[in-house]
């Protein structure tokens, strides 16, 4: 029997260590302290709590999400309770999630980029250790208007109104609906972002045919899940590409560790998980740990970072390989 | 929940925990065949089609196209049977439906309730809350056991529900608060004098979370295992949004029934 190798699955995101790579992405489980706290202990490397505005949302009426077979198509609409009660619920989060060396971390939204920064101050005073910023969100389009990311101009905006008050690593998520992602996360790193998160949902529609209606009371939605992986795993890829050494934590239908460990290859840092939830229940962290962990010692890997960015290596021509 | 097992090597993933099916992924529609009037307020739909597979206290997401979707617990299976209260402009639009409309549906979601294994469980119904209990009766006495139904309401008007339940031979205990019906007082005064007696071995609830937390001091006071339905608002239904969060609980996942076991604190 070979002796079991100790792995080691931390990841380092701007000096902040998670215990694994996988961070339960935004959106998921909404902010509350308890759930937050759940999916740290079934295995989270990091959570992330819902966007927060300066006021309280709502967010759309149901249908709200629906499994349309090779993914989820969701337009929940940000509903928050406004960014002050987030500050608490996030300060509460913090507190029952310190014991598990699991790191919070907190996203921003808002009209304009002084209220991106004036959300960000006060979502700030919980002490996240990343401020992420969700500039991305397919959902909201007919109050807020074209996501900041659609163009560098408007993701620049933004990291430049929230760079001066951010006190911690700064993560801005991307959009995948553009014609260069990875020249917008160039701009956005030049601008002062310490990170990227990639990506968020794919804009689409799933129509019921007997009442003639898109499902979703938005008409419009994200897609996520399965369907997205590829869309994600090429816009990790490209950004990677843009801007080496950079943290990028790489979202978009991440379900199984073999799907972790194609992200991680693509250039990820980290891992965000978000439908799996849905796809294999609550212990869904617990089954993506087990299986990168099988794949690693089969494999003979026995750092996590030793993955990252593997996909960019120059082919290995069989024809080099010098006869014998 | 289903347990999987890690990943074998060089193998393919574990086949995914939710099931598809015809009613697993996108809203179907279904006819309404019937509607009954169980009271001014409450009514029941029929629909033509069937979740045989459903078991009882699981619940499923209704939706109207131009309107809402709101998650109802299963009156019953075979056919879908759906007991509504018109509470607000989403299920006031159900109301107005009739024979031959349709509603859409997916599902079932949600924990069910699961038999103890007693002889004498008693259900408990408060208000519309009583819906899924004939269907709970049902499959309790498949398995040999003798369930005895307390059905508690506001007034006469507000007990529903209880011809199913003497309909599959389950005794029926009414209780009124204001007296004009059954015993005078809450459901619970009954349920707790016949766990005094010894003949009660298991609790069912479906109700106001009220009525739930006394259940569930009754419960822990005799030592009896008890499964009671969190009625909550579910958004997405699938463990997601966590809109429907009650202390901690996913309750549209790990919901809407809990078992408390006998002698938890």
């Amino acid at each position: 029997m070979p002796e079991e190798v100790e792995l080691d699955l931390s990841v380092d995101l701007c000096g902040v260590r998670l215990p694994n790579p996988f961070v339960l992405a935004s959106g998921i489980l909404g902010t509350s302290e308890t759930l937050l706290e759940k999916a740290a202990r079934l295995g989270a490397g990091a959570v992330t709590a819902k966007s927060a505005g300066a006021q309280p949302r709502r967010g759309h009426a149901n249908p709200i999400v629906v499994d349309w077979g090779a993914g989820l198509i969701n337009a929940v609409g940000l509903p928050n309770p406004g960014a002050r009660r987030e500050a608490e619920l996030l300060a509460a989060a913090k507190a029952h999630l310190a014991p598990l060396g699991v790191p919070p971390k907190m996203l921003a939204m808002r009209g304009t980029p002084d209220e991106f920064a004036e959300v960000a101050r006060t979502v700030l005073r919980a002490e996240p250790d990343i401020l992420e910023l969700n500039i991305s969100c397919p959902n909201v389009h007919d109050e807020y208007g074209e996501p900041f990311a659609a163009s560098c101009a408007g993701a620049v905006s933004v990291v430049e109104a929230v760079r001066p008050v951010c006190t911690v690593p700064l993560f801005v998520k991307l959009a995948p609906n553009v014609p260069n992602i990875g020249r917008i996360a160039a701009d956005v790193v030049a601008a002062g972002a310490d990170g990227i998160t990639a990506i968020n949902t794919m804009p689409g529609m799933v129509i019921d045919v007997e009442s003639g209606q898109p499902v979703l009371t938005n008409r419009s939605g994200g897609l996520s899940g399965p369907a997205l992986k590829p869309i994600a795993l090429y816009c990790v890829y490209e950004i990677a590409r843009a801007v080496p050494g950079v943290p990028i934590i790489g979202t978009g239908g991440i379900t199984t560790g073999r799907d972790a460990v194609e992200m991680l290859m693509a250039g990820a840092t980290a891992v965000g998980v978000g439908s799996a939830v849905y796809y294999r229940g609550l212990e869904a962290f617990q089954h993506l740990q087990e299986e990168l962990t099988a794949f690693m010692r089969a494999h003979g890997y026995t750092r996590v970072r030793q993955l990252r960015g593997l996909a960019h290596r120059p082919v290995q021509k069989p024809q080099e390989v010098p006869e014998q | 929940m289903k347990e999987f097992a890690p990943l074998p090597l060089q193998a393919e993933c574990q086949p995914a925990l939710r099931p598809t099916g015809p009613f697993g992924l996108v809203p179907r529609p279904l006819r309404v065949r019937e509607v009954q009037r169980e009271n001014a307020r409450i009514r029941t739909f029929v629909l033509d089609g069937e979740l045989p597979h459903a078991q009882p206290g699981q619940f499923v997401m209704a939706w109207l196209p131009g309107h809402e979707e709101a998650p109802f617990s299963l009156a019953y299976h075979r056919p879908v049977t759906l007991t509504v209260a018109a509470v607000g402009p989403f299920t006031r639009a159900m109301h107005r439906l009739e024979a031959g409309d349709r509603l859409w549906i997916r599902g079932p979601y949600g924990q069910p309730f699961r038999p103890e294994p007693v002889g004498r469980p008693l259900l408990v119904g408060g208000g519309y809350g009583v819906a899924p209990l004939a269907f709970l009766a049902e499959t309790l006495l498949a398995v040999g056991q003798q369930p005895v139904a307390f059905v508690g309401g506001r007034t006469a008007e507000d007990v529903i529900g209880v011809k199913r339940l003497q309909a599959l031979g389950v005794p029926v205990v009414v209780t009124t608060e204001d007296g004009s019906l059954g015993e005078a007082g809450l459901v619970t005064k009954p349920v707790a004098r016949f766990l005094a007696e010894g003949r009660g071995e298991a609790l069912y609830g479906v109700g106001p979370h009220g009525m739930l937390r006394a259940l569930a001091e009754l419960a822990r006071a005799h030592r009896v295992p008890a499964q009671l339905s969190w009625e909550a608002y579910m958004g997405c239904a699938v463990g997601l949004c966590g809109m429907c969060e009650h202390e901690g609980v996913l309750l549209c996942v790990e919901g809407p029934v809990r078992r408390l076991a006998p002698g938890t604190p």
